[in-house]
């Protein structure tokens, strides 16, 4: 069984990861259009990069924007989600040996301890969103049921991860349910919301180019103010 | 009435005008629209070739998370009401359209039309605030196009389109009215200013002036105003006698084929009259529509107007700056006074800086409002909203968010320069009654407070 789910099933659900989110990107760049949307994509390279550059930047710094500064709350809860989501997939131990085994790539693995702290950082951040969406009026307005989705699919490997490290004795079951959950989220992320890990930076990169190439990039004198 | 008034195709004649100018408040045009049949293939058709990753992915990513949702003036003034989101009024129209592939029905489409102009301004503050990059204000311009496209566009709007279309002109000054008024606003300001013209069609100018025809139509003495400070100034200056309107309602409707004739007029004037520049008058959907979208309509693929396009503005701000215009410093602005800068000039086009400079030459005491520059709200009445009768109260209540962020400065004058800020600040002070509240273009205190050269024969009157 586990051999199974770490072995072939965990390579199909990273190349469904890797081979989605990238092909997600190729649509996506090959879908901007400078006539419809009105942005000189291929020119003006000396402002469009920087601006492209400062837009993604700016935002993955807390405090660093005007929105995040706005929101503190949300702005944290965000913050503490995604500096896990990011950090204990990539580098927690079992995770590299297994790309290790897989892929040959190496990559530094975290403290124990340091994952641990960083995944319940990321499991208060998912609850402090979870009872954001439960109780502002906005959000309620907005929920739907991918965004719940969403969320489940993000719990999930993190809560089992962290049960198979504290709970040892049925260390096995919380492993297996870790490894099917982080496949599912693999598995799932191209097309759903989660896309966003890859479109984020699509995305950003067009508003900061739009921004730098038409929308006063000559004017303004550097880059877009976010 | 049975002639047909609200349908799919733009006006474009004289009398297309006459019939819906008739409809007092389009009460028949809107009862027509209650009947307009969708055509859903073409719809579709149009979202296929139209709709592409862009604003795909935009509804496709969003979070759902109300970053979006205080940063809308509309959400703010209606109590923080949820349905005035950004990521819900997109999502609840274009998206919904989108996940239908077209296949929606004319009550759908009344809707959407009344969240695309009653509920959003294309003011691009949202954007500007959503960590994924969301620009809401785009997509509703976006929407606009489409539901024009498929007849469902307030009877203004339709209106002022059939306008651009058959004067090219906002409103109904033809050349000869122009190059008249033109004429009589010399005459008018002789006595004072001997040697003041207004000369049209010079070739090989320094600049060429272009403005709104409300300025022709209601306030010609703002045209008298600009002349007197090209004239002080010592500019060698003209206006086109065809191409001189720089406004753009065609861009509120959505009516991108309108766009495109507009701004491609002002540019066949530059290929005509050779200027070294362009000056545009104080309006900020005007630049918008002529500088910023107005390359790509006339399908230049940098992006770039033909010779440097300045908003007025900015013409003020170098003239300043190199002594051409000087203030006398007697004559400052004493009382406390704040700066409107349109969202189509300063957020979509960068020019805050350059009218904070002006500011530190004309007053004495400018205090800047809470969010400003960039960040500044939309004056409640942008993207065409104040022009809409259907939408009177809508616009009203928007209204209060600025005239809060204004009172909170303390300052007693509001310097506009644009003509939509300016009509909603007049309009907020009629309606919420704030008489001590004053409101004002640039033109008007440059000249009552510039110092004449010696050079220049002036009589006081
Ligand atoms: S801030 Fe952006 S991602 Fe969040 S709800 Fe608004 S548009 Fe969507
Ligand atoms: S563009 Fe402006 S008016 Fe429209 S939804 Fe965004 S913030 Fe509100």
């Amino acid at each position: 069984m586990m051999d199974f789910i770490t072995g072939p099933l965990f390579a199909l659900s990273l190349l469904i990861f890797v081979g989605g989110l990238g092909l997600r990107v190729i649509l996506y760049i090959r879908g901007l259009d400078a006539k419809l949307e009105r942005v000189a994509y291929n020119f003006h390279f000396s402002r469009s990069i920087p601006g492209a550059l400062v837009s993604i930047g700016k935002w993955l710094i807390p405090g660093g924007t005007a929105g995040w500064r706005k929101q503190p709350v949300a702005a944290a809860a965000f913050f503490l989600l995604h500096v896990g989501a990011i950090f204990v997939p990539l580098f927690v131990l079992g995770h590299t040996v297994l790309l290790e085994d897989l892929t040959g790539i190496s990559l530094p693995s975290l403290p124990g301890e340091l994952a641990d702290v960083l995944t319940i950082a990321t499991l208060c951040g998912l609850v402090l969103l979870v009872a954001r969406r439960l109780t502002s009026p906005a959000l309620r307005q907005l929920n739907s049921c991918q965004d719940w989705l969403v969320l489940a699919v993000t719990i999930l490997p993190f809560f089992t991860g962290l049960m198979a490290s504290f709970d040892t004795a049925s260390y096995d079951t919380w492993c297996i349910l870790h490894v099917l959950s982080g496949e599912l989220f693999l598995i799932l992320a191209p097309f759903t919301k989660l896309s966003h890990i890859a479109l984020y930076f699509m995305s950003r990169a067009q508003l900061g180019m739009d921004y730098a190439i038409k929308r006063g990039g000559a004017t303004r004198g550097g880059a877009f103010p976010w | 009435m049975s002639e047909v008034l609200c349908s799919p195709t733009p006006v474009t004649t004289k009398e297309g005008i006459h019939a819906l100018l008739k409809d007092k408040g389009g009460e028949e045009y809107y009862r027509q629209m209650k009947n307009l049949w969708v055509d859903q293939v073409a719809l579709g058709r149009d979202l296929e070739r139209t709709c592409k990753s862009r604003t795909r992915t935009w509804l496709s990513i969003c979070a759902h998370c109300a970053m979006c949702a205080d940063s809308c003036f509309f959400y703010k003034a209606n109590d923080n009401d949820p349905k005035q989101i950004p990521s819900y009024k997109i999502q609840s129209t274009l998206g919904e359209m989108i996940r239908k592939s077209g296949r929606v029905d004319t009550e759908f489409m009344i809707n959407a039309m009344n969240v695309a102009w009653g509920q959003c301004t294309c003011c691009n503050r949202c954007g500007v605030y959503c960590p994924h990059g969301i620009d809401t204000g785009v997509m509703f311009s976006y929407l606009r196009g489409l539901l024009f496209k498929h007849g469902f566009v307030p009877w203004e709007l339709k209106i002022g389109s059939g306008m651009h279309r058959v004067y090219g002109a906002q409103m109904d000054v033809t050349e000869e009215d122009w190059v008249e008024t033109c004429e009589w606003m010399v005459e008018e300001n002789q006595d004072e200013w001997p040697d003041l013209e207004i000369p049209v069609d010079k070739e090989n100018a320094d600049v060429m002036y272009i403005l709104n025809a409300r300025e022709v139509k209601h306030y010609p003495e703002d045209i008298a105003k600009a002349a007197i400070l090209f004239h002080v100034t010592g500019t060698n200056w003209t206006v086109p006698s065809k191409g001189w309107e720089n406004t753009s309602l065609t861009m509120f409707a959505g009516d991108w084929e309108g766009c495109a004739q507009n701004v491609k007029r002002v540019y066949a004037a530059v290929d005509r009259l050779k200027p070294k520049m362009v000056v545009g008058t104080e309006c900020g959907h005007a630049h918008r529509a002529t500088v910023v979208e107005g390359p790509y309509w006339a399908g230049r693929d940098s992006g770039e107007p033909p010779v440097p396009f300045l908003h007025y503005v900015e013409w003020v701000a170098m003239c300043l700056r190199t002594g051409k215009l000087k203030i006398d410093p007697a004559k400052k602005i004493k009382v406390p006074c704040t700066l409107q800068d349109s969202c189509n000039y300063v957020r979509n086009h960068g020019l805050g800086k350059i009218t904070r400079e002006i500011m530190s030459y004309i007053a004495e005491d400018f205090r800047e409002m809470d969010p400003n520059g960039d960040h500044n709200f939309c004056c409640g009445g942008g993207g065409g909203l104040n022009g809409i009768g259907r939408y009177r109260n809508e616009r009203n209540v928007a209204l209060k968010h600025k005239l809060e962020q204004i009172k909170a400065t303390g300052a007693e004058l509001v310097i506009s320069p644009c003509h939509n800020c300016w009509d909603a600040i007049r309009d907020m002070v009629e309606v919420y009654e704030e008489h001590n509240l004053k409101w004002t273009f640039l033109k008007p205190l440059l000249v009552d407070m510039m110092i004449i050269p010696d050079h220049i024969r002036h009589n006081e009157i």
